[in-house]
């Protein structure tokens, strides 16, 4: 078992380039950056900064041009394909800007989705389900589809898909980017509830400089480079 | 386990106008489809089970019909002694030596002619087609000018209904019976005494004769027999193979002409197909990239966008064998260009044509899915979440 105090993400001498025919764009220029258990982290900066693509290789959905991230006990950049999609359904959760929920399943439904991926039996995956819908307050609205829900509502069924499988690291871009400030604030507040009780570590990428206070920790990106606020 | 199927079977609902004019125009390719088999298994059916595998035709050797064939008397009277003939309670050998010609009719509608074949029969041939029952009327006295018309031909020809009069060889013929002979080409035949139709018609030779086996295991000995023996001209075949052969030049055309169209339109379909799960594609990009992101491999998302496409393909082929199944309420009559007469048939629906039906729809929503599948399969991960 990892110590309590040891870094869930190690991130070492990344870089990361975009390629536009001949043109090499830099996004990333040799990050090194540690993010503690049960941390609240937030990444900040302007457009095109690339916090959004630091999120996604700390996520295990873009691949670096150099460099390492380790997270828990994983490199998860020597991972092939299959395996990097394993990884992800067991150990990170995700919660998008426009929540991402499919909207032709009920939100029992969408919260199940990464449960399809483990060998949890039906029953099991029912007793999970309905417990992380009652974490986000939504055991009520569990038959309802996407459309039915209000966008803070959808945020929070997407939030419960996020942690149903009890992810190592939870990544969130722009959560709260969609949503007015009542709902903002309450999404701000669960997935501060989230760090407090249930123990994990959110990563989360925001323009929302109020967002960005709930965090622990604000990482700034300006042109590929890290800060610390 | 993968993306569940209610996944793909919401998302063709969710487009519901969309899923049903793909399926629609799947569903008509699966209609000319089934509707050509149904043709061909309606010809077959009805002319194969006009005959009996317990009976044996006789006619001249390399003729292809009776209409082509003849029987020599002195040959006829060899060919009635042999010992493989079954005997009827009666005592008597259930063997009819029948003459087979063919004549001129008027169609009740559209006045058009066409040929009807005329069967000069023997005590023995209503025996030996258990399959035809009087419906109507009474069967013809022999020795009198007096015919028996199948209900097809009773129904579709002038002068062949009960009561009404025909003129052919120089003589007037009265309807005096009507028959049904099932889903048979008997239906579509007239019959009368053999020995008046022989006058009438100046011929002095048998057209074919037909008989029961004592043992139906004994067919083989007695057809080289027959057929080796130097005074006999003739071939024995069993009935069910004559008919079967009269059967097989007109299915192997339907069988082309419905494969040709099929083939023709079902690229039509397969392109449609390919469009309509395409734009499914293009409209669900972000669910692509979502369901990538959370653990779903490829060969999951391509296997959904497959099941997407073979459920569409299965909604053109279950509309297609609904809208074919009503074919079975029509008849139709063509030539059978075997015997040159008019030869009437239905539609007919069976298990192994719902079956190639079906396989044949999946078959189209597998190759019209299978690019776009691919497509959702392949797409990048980051690419997709971006076009939110």
């Amino acid at each position: 078992m990892p110590e309590a105090s040891a870094p869930i993400v190690r991130i070492r001498n990344l870089s990361k380039a975009y390629r536009r025919g001949t043109q090499v764009i830099p996004v990333l220029t040799d990050i090194n950056f540690d993010i503690a258990r049960g941390e609240f982290v937030a990444l900040m900066g302007p457009s095109g900064s690339g916090k959004s693509t630091l999120l996604n290789l700390i996520a295990g959905i873009d691949s670096a041009d150099q460099g390492s991230i380790q997270v828990g006990d994983v490199e998860i950049t020597t991972l092939g394909e299959s395996d990097l999609a394993r990884w992800r359904a067991g150990s990170v959760g995700f919660i998008f800007q426009f929540y991402n929920l499919i909207p032709v399943l009920t939100a029992y439904e969408n919260v199940e989705l990464p449960l399809l991926l483990t060998h949890l039996s039906r029953r099991e995956r029912s007793e999970h389900v309905e417990a992380v819908l009652n974490v986000v307050g939504l055991a009520d609205r569990m038959d309802h589809y996407p459309s039915q829900l209000s966008g803070g509502q959808q945020q929070r069924v997407a939030i419960a898909r996020a942690i149903v499988t009890d992810p190592e690291i939870l990544v969130a871009d722009e959560p709260t980017g969609d949503l007015d400030r009542a709902s903002a604030e309450e999404i701000l507040q669960l997935m501060d509830r989230l760090v407090r009780e249930f123990g994990k570590t959110v990563i989360m990428v925001t323009h929302d400089p109020r967002a960005a206070e709930k965090a622990h920790l604000i990482r700034h990106l300006e042109k590929g480079e890290l800060s610390v606020t | 386990m993968g993306i569940p199927y209610s996944y793909s079977f919401r998302n063709l609902w969710t487009r519901r106008l969309t899923t049903v004019l793909t399926a629609s125009g799947m569903g008509l390719v699966v209609f000319v489809f089934a509707a050509t088999l149904m043709l061909t298994e309606g010809l077959e059916k009805t002319l194969v089970e006009t005959g009996s595998s317990d009976n044996v035709v006789l006619l001249r050797k390399s003729a292809n019909s009776e209409v082509q064939s003849g029987v020599e008397r002195d040959q006829a009277s060899l060919l009635e002694s042999q010992p493989e003939i079954a005997i009827g309670a009666d005592g008597r050998p259930l063997l009819a030596k029948e003459l087979v010609v063919l004549i001129n009719l008027k169609k009740r509608v559209g006045d058009k002619p066409a040929n009807v074949i005329i069967r000069g029969i023997d005590a023995a041939s209503l025996k030996l087609r258990p399959a035809v029952r009087l419906k109507e009327g009474r069967m013809p006295r022999p020795g009198s000018a007096e015919v028996v018309a199948g209900e097809s031909v009773a129904q579709r020809f002038k002068g062949c209904g009960l009561g009404e009069t025909l003129r052919f060889g120089m003589r007037d013929w009265r309807v005096v019976g009507v028959f049904d002979a099932g889903a048979t080409g008997f239906s579509s035949e007239i019959w009368g005494d053999r020995d008046q139709m022989m006058q009438a018609f100046r011929r002095p030779v048998y057209s074919s004769m037909i008989f029961r086996l004592r043992d139906t295991g004994a067919f083989d000995a007695y057809k080289a027999r027959v057929e080796a023996d130097p005074r006999l001209t003739v071939e024995a075949k069993r009935e069910t193979q004559y008919y079967l052969d009269q059967s097989e030049a007109m299915a192997k055309f339907l069988r082309i002409l419905g494969l040709v169209l099929t083939v023709i339109f079902s690229i039509g379909a397969v392109i449609g197909a390919t469009i309509t799960m395409y734009a499914a594609v293009a409209n669900r990009v972000t669910e692509i990239g979502t369901l990538r992101a959370l653990g779903f491999q490829r060969k999951s998302i391509l296997a959904s966008f497959i099941i997407e496409a073979l459920l569409l393909g299965l909604c053109g082929g279950i509309l297609g064998i609904f809208a074919a199944s009503f074919m079975q309420l029509i008849t139709i009559s063509t030539m059978n260009w075997a015997s040159f007469s008019e030869l009437a048939f239905s539609f007919t629906l069976n298990f192994s044509i719902v079956w190639k039906s079906l396989l044949f729809s999946a078959v189209m929503g597998f190759v019209g899915g299978a690019l776009p599948a691919l497509r959702a399969s392949r797409m990048n991960i980051v690419e997709a979440l971006r076009a939110t």
